[in-house]
């Protein structure tokens, strides 16, 4: 299905698609009541409190007051609803606001100053500078006379960094005025969330010259609730407009997580429904003998002779509703205001702020801070979570020579120096490759100062070392580059740009050397990205090395190539380029293939390697957790050396006697099979000894492993305590993510970048570090923090202490209601099992709410152990941990909870009866004290 | 310097503390020492209390006759229902109590039902409290079913409790002479005061084909008709006591006191069990064992707790804060 614009065409449009108007509203008015209601009754425990608090109307067999559960039960739903209505209400202001903000929209050849909901799709909105978007739109226009436009698109990925927007070709060159007049047609596909794809087409219609039809990317569009920065006026044509824009398919509400205890309690509530089921059948029966036996003797009694038909179930009623008060109805509220007040102690917890950004650290997910005492895997990002994502080029290797290996530090070596002083063409070459190979853009500020917006760490590193080379990137005007190189300005001419993606795992740009007219084509990417497709005769052998060694050290490699272009081979290839852009189908794919004919042959230039420091204290952090009895996954998309030499450096595995690296490896099916047996069999006669064993696999092999032989893979997980996974993708993060959960192991997902979004949501628990790749994990996740090394106390101290209070809390609920209730039913055997309260309706409320429910919330505070025995002695979470049994097998843990719950009511009520009664007889006006209840 | 006194006094303050959760807080560490100590406490503090609390309770006198089989003629033993639903029949009874030590005032008289349910869900529920208090102005007394109304007008009292209240009678002589028994106050204060109306007069009582138990003055108001008092307050426990009245003459060893009852209730329908008692009070209460022998047990195995750990304590001493002595060094420590 595709969607076809007509760009201002007021009429067309107008019934086929929606209008601007946001609407992230649940509920309306009318819609509220009952709409609240059926999704607070869909759960099985309102359901049954609310068929108890029905049979209490009928006065026949209710024992006590209605009002003492109908009061709760409408409390707590009120609670709830209130809840619900004030967060929809609040998301009905901000969609008003949203909705009544003044744009100015082209109107029958006009500007016209509209509310934002007024916008039609083929609209042309028109935009100032610092103005929010307010649908989706593909430009037309812009001030710039290049066509480029600058936005921030922080509130759709959280990135902070400027991205440049481009007018498609064909509307280059519009004046201002036949802007307004512009007609045309836009094919798109229709709506979806995908927020980095736009395969769309364009042509105009007469008069205008240029009526091809001209390929549309994300790169012309400009997206809802961006902001347009740098640039005064831009325009463009709403495409999708109201709920339809990628911003709003993309917002939904995430499946509510659900902790371990609320399964547990969950399951604990069954049982003890069926169990009370089984108790009430037999109080009726015993009851319904006992009055045809015993209560038609008593003429005190005076049953009468013949009852209703329905007196058979009267008194099994009656019990139902008695032991009504063994499932407690606080619990859920009880529970819901304790883990809003951990979420809060994690909110407030100031050492865990991060002074040097001053963010403090937040729980986003109120509802699940007790699984954080119950992790037994973490799943870790390496760049940017492990490390600071601060790049730093420290070496170089061009041509051979290595750079930088004495001092540590490429740009202080004088041989390097000394080299770009002499202007030697390799080592120019390799830093024109450094400065233009990008999509770095250079800002100059008043005082004349470079400073560069950069989307990858990595190009910034290389673009900074480029210009403290003398090699500075100095400008950009549209296609045009210009470099300064010791005096001279070197312009360039960028003709193309075949982007980076994970797949390819390189980028290029093919630019034309202003002064010569020569056509080059300049690549840099990972070494198996690049080496490979060396011209034939290259020496690769060097920068193989190279790169190993400077994968030993840690350090990130990539490798710059270069290759000369002939006008005919890049024209031909322009035009496969230009077809396969336009395609509407499976884009991404036909690009890669189409660059894959351009990118190869190439002349190696050299290898540079950047360092990325670890954050501080990762190393104690993961040691302690590991103590805890956690099991670190390492799960990163950069190469295995790299991602060892991390490992290796932070503690995550132990260097050789100690330690041992188990390799899974191959390229076909075959291999990894055997690989995967071997390592395997090693795991399993190691697993008794007392060696860190980890294994090592990458993405390809993973692959393989997870589609065919899985069975075999989930057995090396659970056996192996740490695993480096490299090369892997999102997808495939997220997918051990599913695997491990699916062995029922409680897993915590942590990352700071948007290729971690998956695995964070997929996790038990997603913790995001609020880093320098924006904020997009951080949005996703759970928790989000700042450093890594806040983990440990996340974990340690939040999570254990949230989890032995709620594990309290929610045994003492139960505990409460099962002890009332069972003195209630032994008071039954005294009273002719004919389901006498005990208690009267305000003693029980009383009992429920202000004894036993108000005062144990206190309990919130307490702590077992202090917080510096725990950090100090990790181990303990473990034995914390092992409560956990009670939730596989809770009908083992909860007969001998019954039976202690019995036998103490037993014990309360003979004690009761024994003291007060017959003392009682005297002390209290010499009567029974323990009198029933009247009404 | 100034703010960074104020960020000091900022971290003082109670919320702060709060948030983050280092609020002033202990936690006692159970040592041997300590659990000894304490059981030893307990120990000492439970044994004499307990041998007070059961002095108190051996000190009381107390007398108990069951009646309800003996004051039946033998002729009509066989069927006592007939016998006690038979109203031709006199009811009176003699019945001689021999006091075996000596009694001190007040005496304390009490009746006692056994197997009587008057925790029954059908009978505590019949009554209507507000009829009680502001007689046939009120007129719901759908509570009061099956005895709500007789004859078209309303029933005050109403309910199976009143309709069924104890009508026995007991006097009592000791050496030819009357003993005085004072039959006011027996009921509590609030009843009296609050729950039945001063104003509010029996009503087509008992007036009905059925006559449960026993009647009511028409002339005296509820609030001091005690004995319907004493009878609504519905006992919890099938077997209970109830006060008739009070003696307040002291009892003698081996006097003989002489009562002469009317033996009007019918408990031989349902095989329920009738007694008179006579109490004296101490402190506590009434005769009371279980209390002190709660207290004796409770501090004995307190004593004994005590010593064994003592001795435990002596034998596998080990000094405190060990670090080897966790679970995970252990292991680490066997292999």
């Amino acid at each position: 299905m595709k969607r076809y614009v007509y760009i201002n065409d007021n009429e067309s449009s107008h019934e086929l698609y929606c209008d601007n108007r946001i609407s992230n509203r649940k509920y309306t008015v009318l819609n509220f009541l009952p709409k609240n209601l059926w999704e607070q009754f869909s759960r099985f425990m309102n359901q049954y409190f609310l068929l108890i608090a029905c049979l209490q109307l009928w006065s026949l067999i209710t024992p006590v007051n209605p009002a003492s559960t109908w009061g709760p039960l409408i409390f707590i739903f009120a609670v709830s609803a209130s809840k619900e209505a004030w967060d929809d209400y609040n998301r009905y202001l901000s969609d008003k606001k949203a909705n009544e903000k003044l744009v100015w929209v082209v109107r029958q050849g006009i500007r016209k100053h509209i509310q934002a909901q007024d916008i039609h799709v083929g609209n042309i909105v028109w935009l100032r500078e610092n103005d929010e978007v307010p649908c989706d739109l593909v430009l037309i226009g812009t001030s710039d006379p290049q066509g480029l436009c600058y936005v921030e698109t922080a509130a759709l990925d959280g990135e902070t960094d400027l991205k440049t927007r481009v007018i498609p070709s064909a509307c280059m060159g519009i004046d201002f005025e036949l802007l307004h007049k512009i007609k045309g047609v836009i094919e798109c596909p229709n709506p979806d969330k995908d927020i980095t794809r736009f395969d769309a087409n364009l042509r105009l219609f007469p008069p205008f010259i240029d009526n091809d039809v001209c390929p549309l990317t994300i790169k012309n569009t400009i997206l809802q609730s961006c902001y347009l920065r740098n640039t005064e006026w831009a325009c463009g044509v709403a495409v999708y407009t109201g709920n339809e824009t990628k911003l709003g398919m993309s917002r939904g509400i995430p499946e509510p997580k659900l902790t371990a205890m609320d399964a547990m309690i969950d399951k604990l509530t069954g049982a003890i429904f069926v169990f009370q089921i089984v108790v009430v059948m037999v109080l009726g029966i015993a009851g319904n003998v006992w009055k045809d036996t015993e209560a038609r003797k008593q003429w005190y009694v005076q049953y009468p002779i013949e009852g209703p038909w329905y007196e058979l179930l009267v008194i099994p009623l009656r019990f139902e509703l008695l032991c009504s008060i063994m499932i407690p109805i606080s619990i859920k509220v009880s529970l819901d205001l304790v883990k809003s007040l951990y979420a809060k102690f994690i909110d407030w917890d100031t050492e865990m702020i991060d002074y040097e950004t001053g963010i403090p650290s937040h729980a986003t997910n109120t509802a699940i801070s007790e699984d954080l005492g119950q992790v037994e895997y973490i799943m870790t990002d390496k760049t940017g979570t492990l490390t600071e994502n601060r790049m730093i080029f420290r070496r170089c290797c061009i041509s051979g020579v290595f750079y930088g290996n004495e001092s540590g530090d490429a740009l202080k070596d004088t041989k390097l120096l000394n080299a770009v002083a002499g202007s030697s063409p390799d080592v120019v070459q390799f830093l024109t490759v450094m400065a233009i190979c990008n999509t770095v853009v250079p800002i100059k500020s008043k005082t004349g100062a470079i400073s560069y917006k950069a989307q990858s760490q990595d190009e910034d590193a290389l673009v900074n070392a480029a210009a403290q080379l003398h090699m500075v990137y100095a400008n950009k005007t549209a296609n045009i580059l210009e470099i300064r190189f010791n005096g001279s300005v070197i312009k360039y001419e960028v003709l193309e740009i075949l982007e980076f993606t994970s797949d390819r795992k390189r980028m290029s740009v093919v630019v034309k050397d202003c002064q010569n007219g020569k056509i080059v084509l300049l690549s840099k990417g990972a070494d198996e990205a690049i080496l490979p497709y060396a011209y034939v005769g290259q020496q690769t052998r060097t920068f193989i090395e190279a790169v190993e060694q400077y994968a030993q050290l840690g350090l990130r490699t990539l490798c710059l190539a270069c290759r000369e272009l002939r006008e005919d081979e890049y024209q031909e290839w322009s035009l496969l380029f230009k077809e396969a852009s336009s395609t509407l189908v499976d884009r991404e794919w036909r690009i890669a293939e189409v660059c894959q004919r351009l990118e190869h042959d190439f002349e190696v230039l050299g290898v540079t390697a950047i360092e990325d420091r670890l954050q501080d204290g990762v190393p104690e952090t993961i040691e302690t957790l590991r103590k805890a009895g956690i099991n670190f996954w390492m799960l990163t998309g950069d190469k295995q050396n790299t991602a060892i030499q991390i490992a290796l450096s932070c503690n995550f595995i132990s260097p050789e006697p100690k330690g041992q690296l188990l390799l899974i490896d191959g390229k076909t099916e075959d291999e990894v099979c055997r690989s995967l047996e071997r390592v395997l069999l090693t795991m399993r006669i190691t697993s008794s000894e007392p060696k860190d064993v980890a294994f090592v696999v990458d993405g390809w092999a993973l692959e393989i492993a997870l589609k065919h032989y899985r069975k075999a893979f989930t057995e090396l997980a659970i056996l192996s305590r740490t695993a480096i996974c490299c090369r892997v993708t999102p997808s495939q993060k997220a997918q051990l993510v599913e695997l491990l959960k699916s062995c029922d192991y409680r897993t915590l997902a942590i990352g700071d970048g948007g290729n971690d979004v998956r695995m964070i949501q997929q996790a038990d628990i997603g913790v995001g570090i609020s880093g320098r790749e924006g904020l997009q994990a951080a949005r996703a996740a759970d928790y989000s923090i700042g450093k890594f090394r806040f983990l440990k106390r996340l974990i340690l101290v939040h999570g254990r202490y949230s989890y032995n209070r709620t594990a309290f809390l929610s045994q003492y609920s139960f505990y409460k209601s099962l002890v009332i209730c069972f003195i209630q039913i032994f008071f039954s055997f005294i009273s002719g099992v004919s389901g006498t309260s005990l208690f009267n309706s305000v003693s029980l409320m009383a009992y429920n709410v202000f004894y036993t429910s108000v005062p144990v919330l206190v309990s919130v505070l307490d702590k077992d152990l202090s917080e510096g025995t725990v950090m100090q002695h990790p181990q303990i979470l473990f034995y914390c941990q092992a409560g956990r049994f009670t939730v596989s097998l809770p009908f083992l843990a909860f007969f001998p909870l019954l039976y202690n719950r019995a036998s103490e009511s037993e014990y309360i009520c003979w004690m009761v009866w024994s003291i007060f009664v017959p003392c009682n007889c005297c002390v209290c006006d010499h009567h029974t004290c323990l009198c029933l209840r009247e009404k | 310097m100034d703010t960074d006194r104020e960020r000091h006094r900022a971290r003082e303050t109670a919320f702060y503390l709060f948030t983050q959760q280092s609020l002033p807080a202990c936690k006692p560490v159970l040592t041997p020492g300590w659990v000894i100590a304490i059981f030893l406490f307990m120990g000492v503090i439970f044994i004499p209390v307990g041998l007070v609390t059961l002095r108190a309770s051996h000190c009381v006198v107390e007398i108990v006759d069951r009646y309800d089989i003996d004051c039946v003629p033998e002729p009509s033993r066989m069927d006592k229902v007939s016998y006690i639903q038979d109203d031709s029949i006199p009811k009176n009874c003699s019945r001689f109590m021999k006091v075996h030590k000596y009694m001190k005032a007040p005496i304390y008289i009490y009746y006692q039902l056994d197997n009587y349910y008057q925790n029954h869900r059908r009978y505590v529920k019949s009554r209507s409290d507000k009829q009680l208090l502001d007689g046939q102005k009120y007129h719901d007394t759908s509570y009061c079913q099956p005895v709500e109304s007789n004859n078209n007008r309303p029933i005050v009292p109403c309910g199976l409790i009143a309709w069924s209240l104890f009508n026995d009678t007991f006097e009592f002589i000791r050496e030819g002479a009357e003993l005085k028994v004072n039959r006011k106050n027996i009921a509590w204060k609030s009843d009296r005061g609050h729950k039945f109306g001063k104003n509010v007069y029996p009503f087509n009582f008992q007036n009905g084909t059925l006559i449960g138990g026993g009647k009511l003055n028409p002339e005296i108001p509820l609030s001091d008709q005690e004995d319907l008092i004493v009878w609504m307050r519905t006992s919890a426990l099938p077997s209970f006591r109830k006060l008739y009245g009070r003696i307040e003459e002291d009892l003698d060893v081996d006097d003989v006191v002489v009562v002469n009852l009317m033996n009007n209730y019918n408990t031989y329908s349902f095989g329920g069990k009738k007694k008179l008692v006579l109490s004296t009070s101490s402190w506590l209460g009434g005769k009371n064992d279980f209390l002190g022998h709660a207290c004796v047990f409770v501090g004995c195995s307190s004593l004994t707790l005590a010593i064994i750990f003592v001795l435990l304590h002596v034998k596998y001493r080990r000094p405190y804060g060990d670090m080897s002595y966790l679970p995970w060094n252990r292991k680490s420590f066997s292999g």
